[in-house]
Formats: structure tokens, C-alpha cells, sequence
């Protein structure tokens, strides 16, 4: 059942249920972060729409900075005025920000311990129409690798207002990806969140498998766990929205107490969040697991629907593997 | 350390005198590290004395004094002649200058912010420094802040985006508070900056993204100065300064048979005379010799 800790919406399952862009909680959340923090300025390359960064620009117009496409300048300018002590968030897709910039970030963020705050927007197959080239499916990997980095990747537009906000009152240099397509808003202002907290957001008293999803693809894991339910099959859901630094005790507790993970991102599997849940079971309490993700392959253009449905990351997917874990 | 910005005769030699003391540092420091870069360092030996001894507003006993000048090294490889003009300017002892490149060293290989006070950033990796004293500058300007900024390149890493980002990016907010500083001394890994990929003009580039322009030669310590000051007085654009240098100036064995102003080498030549430079004769070894 759901676990009403989480304070969910009143039905998360709901077919009238509010949809939203996580990126419009980016959009939501820096104006919020900036109104707290005069320090709090935002650099965008020429997608101040797209990425919501506008909304800062219309607020602060003296603390919004266009710097063009240009994604290697856009990380080294932020990271000395970070020097010079700002909090500055940078805005593109996921793809150059930090596909094209991530040795800048390296140098000039994460080594130097600057809190430059990196927005990856437009990340996984779910952008749609525009193809492989913008399906950004390898930052999670790039992020979580570098020393120094937290990884924060929110499942719906309310929760990625709370790690904008989380991510502005730290010195810490942050990731925080993105989608474009309307997820499921499933979370509430009261739902707790907590950089380095994973969320249960389905619990059953004897769990034969646990679901742990990143992003949005928490949401479709929830799914899963009412159908697999509703098959006998009694499950957990961890909603993992920090992947670096991961709520160790969170996912052992619960690979401990069902025997059997499932990890579920729009992501590749290599290196990705599904790996590093692995690097910490296979210490500390290795289990039998199942990753569904993208598995070495580029994505394509399609409808976010008709992606998530290929790549095998519907609920009716997640729950298929669930039992097949299971049996 | 507040001054004035013209020389006097005397205050020229006493400058002359450090910039002989740093280079003597850079060079016991590089033989005891057993590899690095010795080009650089030797031929902006003269630049840093500059900065250093007179340019700057700076506290040697509180690095991070919120109203000095920002100094960025964006070639973070010619290291050795910042730390060793910082040890004679009185942040740490000279002797700790021998410890360059070791196990445990505050002096690592490249600069670390994090590792010794005073260094501004992190750098090493080409490109990145010019944009890095750009976010720098902007955000003093933000905040009314007096202090300038001064950023030194290479000529070499004139070959990466990521600088002419940044040299768009500050020519369009003119970042007059930013002066950029190229070491022009026409060499890189490969050899000859011209041979390896065409810089010249390198004035009519930067004027056509908005900047002011000086030239002058980096081993004249009046000429720098007078440079910086008037870089001071122009208000609407950002500066740079190409410092015409002679690669491994100050060391007569490796200082060039041949100018690099001039009629450029053959590849052959330069590759050859650039291995004399970055062995110092053969003195230190170095992984691009």
C-alpha cells in the first residue's frame, strides 16, 4: 500500500491526475531560490524558454546572465563567479550541459569546490520528437563519477522545486537533471524531501521485491506496485531522488527485507543509478537484481509514450520483471 | 600594498632584481621537482614580478582579502614562476618552493585552489581561465567591488573555443575591470604557434570582439606597467596585453639562437630548439621533450 509517510496526492492513481514538466519546477524553484538568496544568479545558453530559465529572468532580470551556445563557457564563467561568491545555477539540456562542458565542471567546479549548480534539462528518451542527439542518457554516469558532485534527479515538478531550493542553500557543487515531456505530479509541498533521503512510497508488510526507481520513472514504478498488488505479488517502492550521495541504509534495509531488486531509470544501465545501487548491494547485502534502463543503444525520435513503451520502462515492464525476479 | 602605478629608476631595479631572484627560484625548483614546464615560467618571470611587487592590491598575510585584485593563471602549467613570485612576495617560505610536484606538497603540479591560499582557481587544462577571471569580473561588477581582475593565457590556448567564449562573452558586457595578459611567446608542444594552428593577427582578432588591444614587450617591466595603467583608464571594454616574450628568457643556454618575433623555424628547427628549452639543456627531464 502506499506509504502514507510520503504524503502523496490523494489518489496518485488517479486518470485526472496533474501533469507537469520537471522542468518546470527548475523554473519554479530558482525564482524561490533566488527571492531567499541575493547570491543565487542564473546563466543560460540562448534556452532561456526551454528550460524555464526565463521565469528567473522576468524575477532578476540584473541576476540573469545570456552567455549564448556556448556550454564550456557557460560552466567556467559560473564557476568564477562562484569564486567571487555567487550561487550560479547554468541552464541547458542534459546533452551539453554536462555532455559538451563536463571537463570544465571537472576542473573548474568539482575539483576547485565550487557551488556551481548544474541543470541538465531535456534528459532521457521521454524528450520525444527530437531524437537520439537530445536524449541525454549518459549524465547521470558522467555526474555521479566526478569527486565532490551530489546527484539529484527529482520524479515530479514539485519535488524539483524542493532540490532547486535544497541545492541553492548548500556549497556544494550540484547536478540536478531534467525532463521535458508532463510527468505524473504525484508529490505534495508536505512530502518530505531530503538531499541524500531516498522516499518509500509503497511498503507491504512482507515485500518480495523492492522497486527502486530514479526520476520520474519512480512514478511508473508506483504503478507497478499497485498491479503487481493487485496480482498478489507484494512489493516495495523507494524513490530514490539523490543519487549521489545514495541513502545506503534506505536501499539495504530494503534489499534486506525483500531478497530481490528491481532499478528502474531513463538512463543507460551501465554506470548509471541501477550500477551504483549495485555497487553498494554487492558490499553490503548482495541480492538477486533486474536493471531496466537503456541498454547500450542510443534512443530516437517518437512520442515520450511510444519511447517509454520501447525502452521497457512502462509499469506493465517494471511489473513484468517484478515477477519474473520474483518466480 | 598600495602604489603607484609609474616607475622610478629605482623601483625598476629593485623589480629587475626580484624578477632575477624569482627565475633563479623557478629553476632550483624545477631541477629539484625533476620534471615540468621551464619555457613559461622563465619568460613571464618578468610579468609576475610586475604584479606581484608593484600592479597588485594584495595582502600576502590575508590571501583571501575581500578588496585585493584577482591574478588568474589560465596556462596552469607555468605554475612554478606564481608560486615562486608568491614565496618572495611573503605568502609561504621560499624553501617551500623545493617541495613543487612532490608527494604531500601544497605546490602541486598544477594549481589547486584548495590546496594553497591565494591562488584564485584551479587550472591547467587549456581554455578554461580567461572565462573563469570573465565570471570573476562580472560578478565584482555586480557587486560595486573596486578590485581588478587580471587573467594570464597562454598563446597556445588561444587554440580552444572555450577562450573565444569567453573573450565574446566579456567583449559583449564590456568586463572593463578584466585585463587579459598573453604570453606571446609563439611556442607550443607541437612547436611554432603559426605552424600549429595560425594565431596572427592575434591584435585584429581581440579588437574585433571588442576589446583594447596593447602590445608590448613582456620583458620590459616599465612597458607592462604603463600597459596595465592604461588598461586601468579604458572604461567601456575589457584589455588585453600580448606580452612578446622570448621562451626561457633569462637562461642564456636555452634562450634562443633565434628570436620567435621574427622569420619563424622549420618545424624541425623548432621541435629541436623547443627540447633544448624544456630539458633546460638537458637538466630537466620532461614527458613532451
Amino acid at each position: 500500500m502506499i506509504d502514507a509517510r510520503a504524503k502523496l496526492v490523494a489518489d496518485p492513481f488517479s486518470p485526472d491526475l496533474e501533469k507537469s514538466a520537471t522542468r518546470d519546477g527548475f523554473g519554479h524553484g530558482v525564482v524561490e531560490a533566488g527571492k531567499k538568496d541575493e547570491r543565487v544568479v542564473v546563466l543560460c545558453g540562448d534556452l532561456s524558454e526551454s528550460t524555464r530559465a526565463e521565469w528567473f529572468e522576468k524575477e532578476f532580470p540584473e541576476r540573469f546572465i545570456e552567455v549564448g551556445v556556448a556550454e564550456q563557457g557557460m560552466a567556467t564563467i559560473a564557476s568564477g563567479m562562484a569564486a567571487a561568491g555567487k550561487i550560479p545555477f547554468i541552464a541547458s539540456y542534459a546533452a551539453f550541459n554536462p555532455g559538451r562542458n563536463y571537463e570544465q565542471i571537472r576542473t573548474t567546479a568539482a575539483l576547485n569546490r565550487m557551488p556551481v549548480k548544474v541543470m541538465g534539462m531535456h534528459a532521457g528518451v521521454s524528450v520525444g520528437p527530437d531524437g537520439a542527439t537530445h536524449q541525454m542518457l549518459e549524465d547521470i554516469a558522467m555526474m555521479r563519477v566526478l569527486p565532490h558532485m551530489t546527484v539529484l534527479n527529482p520524479c515530479d515538478a514539485e519535488e524539483a522545486r524542493k532540490a532547486v531550493v535544497a541545492a541553492a542553500a548548500t556549497d556544494d557543487t550540484t547536478y540536478i537533471r531534467f525532463g521535458r515531456s508532463k510527468v505524473a505530479s504525484f508529490t505534495t509541498a508536505e512530502t518530505p524531501f531530503e538531499v541524500g533521503k531516498a522516499l518509500a512510497l509503497w511498503t507491504s508488510a512482507r515485500p518480495k521485491v523492492a522497486l527502486l526507481a530514479t526520476g520520474s520513472m519512480s512514478y511508473n514504478a508506483l504503478c507497478a506496485a499497485r498491479d503487481l498488488a493487485a496480482d498478489g505479488v507484494d512489493c516495495a517502492v523507494l524513490h530514490v531522488a539523490t543519487v549521489k550521495p545514495l541513502d545506503e541504509q534506505a536501499i539495504v534495509s530494503a534489499a534486506r527485507a525483500a531478497g530481490r531488486v528491481v532499478t528502474i531509470e531513463e538512463h543507460q544501465v551501465a554506470a548509471g543509478f541501477g550500477s551504483a545501487v549495485a555497487e553498494l548491494l554487492s558490499r553490503e547485502c548482495p541480492v538477486k537484481m533486474a536493471f531496466l534502463g537503456i541498454h547500450d543503444e542510443f534512443g530516437q525520435s517518437g512520442t515520450p509514450e511510444e519511447l517509454i513503451e520501447h525502452y521497457g520502462l512502462s509499469p506493465k515492464h517494471i511489473a513484468e520483471t517484478a515477477k519474473r525476479l520474483v518466480a | 600594498m598600495l602604489h603607484a602605478m609609474a616607475l622610478s629608476d629605482a623601483e625598476l631595479e629593485h623589480l629587475d632584481t626580484q624578477a632575477e631572484a624569482i627565475r633563479e627560484t623557478v629553476i632550483r625548483m624545477l631541477v629539484a621537482a625533476g620534471s615540468g614546464h621551464t619555457a613559461g615560467p622563465l619568460d613571464m618571470a618578468d610579468i609576475f614580478t610586475a604584479f606581484y611587487f608593484h600592479i597588485l592590491k594584495h595582502d600576502p598575510r590575508n590571501p583571501g582579502w575581500p578588496e585585493r585584485d584577482r591574478l588568474i593563471l589560465s596556462n596552469g602549467h607555468i605554475v612554478p614562476v606564481r608560486y615562486a613570485t608568491m614565496a618572495h612576495a611573503g605568502y609561504f617560505p621560499v624553501e617551500e618552493c623545493l617541495t613543487l610536484r612532490k608527494f604531500g606538497s601544497r605546490l602541486q603540479g598544477h594549481p589547486e585552489r584548495t590546496c594553497l591560499p591565494g591562488l584564485e582557481t584551479t587550472s591547467g587544462p587549456l581554455g578554461e581561465g580567461l572565462a573563469q577571471a570573465a565570471g570573476i569580473a562580472y560578478a565584482l561588477r555586480m557587486d560595486r567591488s573596486k578590485s581588478r581582475v587580471y587573467c594570464v593565457t597562454s598563446d597556445g590556448e588561444h587554440d580552444e573555443g572555450n577562450t573565444w567564449e569567453a573573450v565574446m562573452f566579456a567583449g559583449k558586457y564590456k568586463l572593463a575591470n578584466l585585463t587579459a595578459i598573453m604570453d606571446r611567446n609563439n611556442i607550443q608542444i607541437d612547436g611554432h604557434t603559426e605552424d600549429v594552428m595560425p594565431l596572427d593577427s592575434i591584435k585584429s582578432k581581440y579588437e574585433s570582439f571588442h576589446w583594447h588591444v596593447l602590445e608590448v614587450d613582456g620583458h620590459n617591466i616599465s612597458a607592462f606597467v604603463d600597459a596595465v595603467g592604461e588598461a586601468k583608464a579604458i572604461f567601456e571594454k575589457p584589455t588585453m596585453i600580448v606580452a612578446h616574450t622570448i621562451a626561457g628568457k633569462g637562461v642564456p643556454d636555452i634562450e634562443g639562437d633565434y628570436t620567435w618575433h621574427g622569420k619563424p623555424p622549420t618545424k624541425a628547427e623548432a621541435r629541436k630548439f623547443l627540447k633544448e628549452i624544456r630539458t633546460m639543456g638537458g637538466k630537466v627531464p620532461h614527458e613532451y621533450a
